[in-house]
């Protein structure tokens, strides 16, 4: 309870600008009526085990919730807890191969139910049964048992010593199930039990009363939740489907919703939207880098499908020298402009948060062609024959520049296809849609991770706050190949044993400290010996309405992490 | 007086032959409509085919500096308006001149609608004419029609492109071999309500007089199918081929979001539409030039329709 | 007839298996993956598991095998069931979809009222006005009512969905404000303030897809009343001394119904198939939005469920209109 005072304390500071209607967020549950949320990809299942998608795992935080959550700084904050185990409070154990949470007293699941540790080790056995599925498996890597010495003790026991034990029942992706409802939805069963899957019993703010499959939900508040002033609102709803254009102008022009998700626009369009003056956009930036990936592998389709993009090297792409040209032509902060505005920065880094791990190696927010072109001519790149395009050995510096299909990305092809023309080299453009781009289906040719292309252009990024995992995708071993049926997540192909050595070092490091020093070697690294060209650090650019007060915007967690504390300001306009 | 009427028979049979196409020509040059029509679209083909020659601005130039300058015209009510002769209709937001990019657009929107229209066309009433004529292979045909009906469109053009894109790729070069892919992808999948509509109509003039009289005489069915069966077919046709046209056109535009149509790099009228639909309130122009160069194309195409059928048919020509 | 009528219907039975098989193959080659649309944050060891967990370790013949059994014998167990309140399904196993994990047959259900006022009412609107507009445009062509029509339906045509249905929004909800720009599909029509509120949000989605409607149907009826309209049958029957309505009405119009017959039934699947953009743009969430979401999430068995449903309409419909041109045209004879 203490923790929960300390946090509204910190909201209300966050809103002293609203503090005239500071009255108006003290009072009884429900007092501020119904709460319109727009999400233009619409949720289609309320339970994060089933789904991995972003829109499941924020529809269902509003119902279930983890044991702990990220704040809006990125810092762990004690939810159904007491408090957040550490070795310093003796939570965690001294050799890092336990961790003990202390459930807080008196909570209930939203049927009147005691919330018991037996719900918690429940959630564990769900997700680990071998054939249920389950999307947050990764949550649970490491995991031997989880053991309940009593009511409101839960043990998580690892198999090694785990420097970042805060991966099961932390953040959005692990929330608690409860154990009599999903009982009999274990293993093969889980897909059958709809109406679990669609109307989950839990510990938040609110109550699912109607739910449609990749249309609407329609929430009450729940009559159990811990702190009897919460949540303000009687009622959600909970529209999904159509664009990000027709989200930003529901809050932002025409006024019938109250905050609309992930506005995927550019930023002249959020500008012009914002001008309709009933709502008004924020950002917030977690570790998503739109990265241009270079293939350290050749993608001559003349090597036939086995071949292409397995055997090494690059005819030319693994010089540094046209590969630091290549990013030198670039002119990232128009890029931003351009594409992002508000929501993005310029970023010469792979992992730019938290700020503890963003390396400060490098520099490029400024555009050198003529830099860029000297660097060519003196590693021997010349035009030859003058037509424009440089010769690396006799073969023209033609390159194949794929992206998924997206009207951002589209205007960065453009753009950077325009900027490489001016040091010699030439890309041909092609965009795929989205679904068969990340779908993964080994039998397409046009799938990332084939990489039929000799560079390609996405965003990625990690959950939580801790980029151990995120940096195993430079690992030798993590390549795609015919061999993995081209499953793996390097990418680029970056092979570098000094790489994969560090990275076994930081796997055994508990020290936060050194931790973060090894990451931003390990980012310096991926960066210096080519296997991408970090361009945007991205943020997400959600849109409330200005009537719409407490809104915290969060990229930790899920975005409506904070929802309990949402309130009405009484601002019309 | 035989030798006489001979001699002169002759050259006025060769005149009258003249004479035919002559009257068709007159009766269509009497319709208004299909005479702005024809004038429109002689124009927007010129405009689009030798635009790029006088106009040589290149279509994917970017120039970031002049980004978003406004049309011309703007100037005359907004003297504070971004305006420059050297881009009378503006320019977008990433600063490709518009006027270029219409140009360069029409000649691939026009090139696929006319082609992939053609196509599907040809397909539909070759397929609807050999339904409704031969009894035979009627069942036949228009149970693949319903196949081809029921079958999803977007796995059907992403399994085409699988199959395709390289080998047409590596035979004709990326940009013929992604043309005829699109043109294939909409003509194969549009040429359905065509033949059914055909089918339709041929089998009821199969049964009319004329046509028993015909085949009472020993007309070969290729030449029943030639001289009286298509003729009166032609307006459903006609009507047909100019909503296919706009069809075509729009549905390009649509191709290139699923990875199927042009690289981003190649402007087309529909995507110049789609891709201005966000911007719509505060720059008009750039949904209006793209939006009028389509509507006016499919009127001025059906305007001519309108007029053909009018000259070809004698019934209409003899008033 | 009835003979042809029952031939065809037992016939249609082999040609829809096989149409089924034709489209769950097309699906099984398209690229694509129901995990496409995952966040690269799940590895991909943890995707494959996920994979076998819906069943795509089987080879594909046992998959169509599966869902053939499931279309046709368990689902209407669960529909008989559903009515008589017995218990033939015994808990088997329905037809899942892969994205929500619930009955795919749920979702259609859920689907329907939506889809049936907006995209149902626009094509009974945009047939209704077409067919009175083709009619007259063709008897008094090159009037000013003609050409007004001709224009005002080749533009309608032209005019994408995507331009035409936000313009109606910035115009409508953001700068007058009149209408809502998001269709809420929880909205129950219960009394005349209801109702009310449901015409208000169905009007703009309505008008966009009638225009489409009405400019196709209006061109072929317009060409085909012109076809026959200078027929001799015309002139024998105006000489007859019958009246000129009786001439249109009876004669005419009905020798012109073929290729207006043929497009119209051609439409009425499209209907369920939904208005994939229109859907969109008005956040209907009708079938149109719920088969692009299953096709872009290669969510199989949804695609495959609702792309039968459409063939098995597309097949009777067809079989329809065959039927009708019979008793269009007497002379039309199939057997």
């Amino acid at each position: 309870m203490k923790l929960k005072t300390a946090l509204m304390g910190a909201v209300a500071t966050a809103a002293l600008g609203q503090m005239a209607y500071a009255d108006a967020h003290e009072g009884e549950r429900g007092r501020d009526g119904e709460v319109k949320i727009i999400y233009w990809q619409a949720p289609s299942i309320l339970n994060p085990f089933l789904s991995g998608g972003t829109k499941d795992i924020e529809a269902a935080s509003l119902v279930i919730e983890p044991l702990a959550r990220y704040n809006e700084t990125g810092e762990l904050t004690a939810w159904l807890v007491d408090e957040i185990p550490t070795v310093s409070n003796g939570g965690v154990s001294e050799d890092l191969t336990s961790i003990t949470w202390k459930i807080t007293e008196g909570l209930k699941w939203s049927d009147g139910s005691a919330f018991t540790s037996a719900d918690v080790a429940f959630t564990y056995e769900y997700c680990t049964d071998p054939e249920s599925g389950c999307a947050q498996l990764t949550k649970f890597d490491g995991v031997s048992s989880v053991e309940t010495p009593d009511d409101l003790t839960v043990v998580v026991n690892f198999e090694g010593p785990t420097p970042f034990p805060y991966g099961p029942f932390v953040g959005g992706e692990s929330p608690i199930l409860q154990a009599a409802q999903f009982a009999d939805c274990m293993g093969a069963k889980a897909p059958e039990c709809t109406d679990e899957n669609f109307g989950p019993i839990g510990t938040g703010p609110f109550v699912v009363t109607d739910f449609r499959t990749n249309d609407v939900i329609q929430m009450v508040a729940n009559e159990n939740y811990r702190d009897a002033s919460k949540p303000a609102f009687a009622s959600v709803t909970f529209k999904g489907g159509g664009d990000a254009t027709a989200a930003g102008r529901a809050v932002m022009e025409t006024g019938e919703f109250d905050y609309a998700w992930n506005l995927q626009l550019a930023p002249d369009v959020i500008a012009t939207m914002q001008e309709g003056g009933l709502g008004t956009p924020v950002a917030g930036f977690g570790p998503l880098v739109e990265r241009i990936m270079l293939n350290n592998t050749n993608p001559d389709p003349s090597l036939g499908d086995d071949q292409r993009s397995v055997v090494r090297p690059h005819p030319f792409l693994g010089d540094p020298a046209v590969y630091k040209a290549m990013s030198m032509a670039i002119d990232r902060p128009l890029l931003v402009e351009v594409g992002y505005g508000q929501a993005g920065k310029v970023t010469c880094n792979w992992v730019p948060a938290p700020a503890a791990v963003n390396s400060d190696t490098f520099t490029c927010d400024v555009q050198d062609i003529a830099g860029a072109n000297a660097m060519l001519d003196e590693a021997g790149y010349l035009d030859t024959d003058g037509d424009g395009v440089r010769e690396a050995n006799g073969v023209p510096m033609q390159i194949l520049y794929q992206t998924s299909t997206n009207a951002v990305r589209q205007d960065f092809q453009a753009l950077i296809k325009e900027w490489w023309s001016e040091i010699g080299i030439e890309a041909e453009l092609r965009n795929i849609d989205a679904s068969v781009f990340f779908g993964g289906d080994p039998g397409s040719p046009d799938t990332f991770q084939k990489f039929y292309a000799d560079v390609e252009m996405y965003a990625n990024t990690f959950n939580g706050t801790d980029p151990q995992a995120y940096l195993g995708n430079g690992l030798c071993d993590k390549a795609p190949s015919p061999a993995t049926q081209w499953q793996g997540e390097n990418i680029s192909r970056f092979c570098d044993p000094a790489y994969d050595q560090l990275h076994a070092q930081l796997t055994a490091t508990a020290d936060a400290d050194e931790r973060a020093a090894i990451a931003r070697q390990l980012n310096d690294l991926m960066v210096e010996q080519g296997g991408m060209i970090p361009l945007v650090h991205r943020g997400r650019l959600s849109a409330h309405a200005n009537s719409l007060g407490g809104v915290n915007l969060n990229v930790w967690d899920s975005e409506l992490w904070n929802i309990a504390d949402w309130y009405r300001t009484g601002d019309n306009r | 007086m035989t030798d006489i009427s001979a001699q002169d028979q002759a050259p006025e049979a060769v005149e009258k032959t003249r004479n035919q196409w002559w009257d068709v020509w007159d009766q269509f040059r009497s319709h208004k409509g299909a005479m702005a029509g024809l004038i429109f679209l002689t124009f927007i083909t010129l405009f689009c085919a030798f635009g790029p020659m006088v106009w040589d601005v290149d279509p994917g130039k970017l120039d970031i500096r002049n980004k978003d300058v406004r049309p011309i015209y703007v100037a005359i009510w907004d003297g504070d308006a971004k305006t420059s002769w050297a881009r009378p209709m503006g320019t977008d937001h990433l600063g490709r001149d518009i006027m270029s990019n219409i140009m360069q657009g029409g000649r691939i929107s026009l090139a696929v609608g006319w082609t992939a229209m053609i196509l599907a066309i040809l397909i539909g009433t070759f397929v609807g004419v050999l339904s409704g004529y031969f009894k035979r292979l009627d069942w036949g045909l228009m149970r693949f029609t319903d196949l081809v009906l029921s079958l999803p469109i977007l796995p059907l053009l992403l399994v085409m492109m699988l199959l395709f894109r390289d080998p047409l790729r590596a035979a004709f070069g990326p940009e013929t071999g992604i043309f005829l892919l699109i043109v294939a992808g909409i003509g194969i999948t549009s040429w359905m309500q065509t033949a059914r509509i055909v089918r339709g109509d041929v089998m009821a003039l199969k049964e009319r007089e004329f046509v028993l009289a015909a085949r009472s005489i020993g007309t070969p069915p290729r030449r029943m199918i030639t001289r009286h069966i298509l003729p009166n077919v032609l307006s459903p046709i006609m009507v047909s081929a100019t909503l296919g046209l706009a069809t075509a056109i729009i549905t390009e535009s649509a191709l290139s979001f699923l990875g199927l149509g042009f690289p981003s790099d190649f402007p087309t009228w529909g995507k110049i539409l789609f891709d201005s639909v966000d911007r719509m309130t505060a720059f008009p122009e750039r949904v209006l030039w793209p939006g009028l160069a389509i509507s006016l194309t499919v009127l001025a195409v059906n305007y001519i329709g309108d007029g053909l059928r009018d000259a070809l048919d004698p019934r209409i020509r003899g008033l | 007839m009835l003979n042809y009528t029952i031939r065809r219907l037992v016939l249609s039975i082999p040609t829809l298996l096989f149409i089924a098989l034709v489209i769950f193959l097309l699906l099984e080659l398209a690229p694509g993956d129901p995990m496409g649309q995952m966040p690269l944050t799940i590895p991909d060891d943890v995707k494959q598991r996920m994979r076998e967990a819906l069943g795509l370790g089987e080879p594909w013949y046992t998959r169509f095998y599966l869902w053939l059994y499931q279309f046709f014998i368990v689902e209407p167990q669960y529909w008989i069931d559903g009515i008589f309140g017995t218990n033939l399904a015994d808990g088997a196993q329905r037809i899942i979809s892969f994205q929500s994990r619930s009955p795919v047959f749920d979702t259609i259900a859920e689907r329907m009222p939506q889809t049936l006022w907006v995209v149902g009412m626009s094509y009974v609107v945009g047939v209704a006005i077409a067919l009175p507009i083709g009619i007259i445009s063709a008897y008094k062509q090159y009037s000013v009512f003609d050409q007004a029509g001709t224009f005002v339906s080749m533009i309608g045509f032209s005019v994408p969905p995507f331009f035409s249905g936000v313009l109606l929004i910035v115009i409508f909800s953001v700068n007058l404000g009149w209408l809502p720009s998001i269709y809420d599909t929880t909205h129950e029509v219960i009394d005349w303030e209801t109702l009310k509120f449901q015409f208000q949000q169905m009007i703009m989605p309505v008008m966009v897809l009638a225009l489409q409607t009405t400019a196709q149907v209006s061109r072929y009826m317009r060409a085909s009343m012109l076809d026959n309209l200078g027929q001799d049958y015309v002139r024998t029957a105006r000489a007859k001394g019958m009246t000129e309505s009786v001439v249109i009405m009876r004669h005419v119009l009905r020798n012109s119904m073929i290729p207006v017959v043929t497009v119209i039934a051609l439409g009425i699947p499209s209907i369920f198939g939904g208005a994939i953009i229109t859907e969109q743009i008005f956040k209907v969430n009708g079938l149109g939005q719920l088969l692009i979401l299953a096709l872009q999430g290669n969510d199989i068995p949804m695609v495959m469920t609702i792309t039968f449903l459409l063939a098995v309409m597309i097949v009777m419909l067809n079989l329809v209109a065959d039927i009708l041109y019979g008793v269009l045209d007497p002379r039309i004879r199939y057997d």
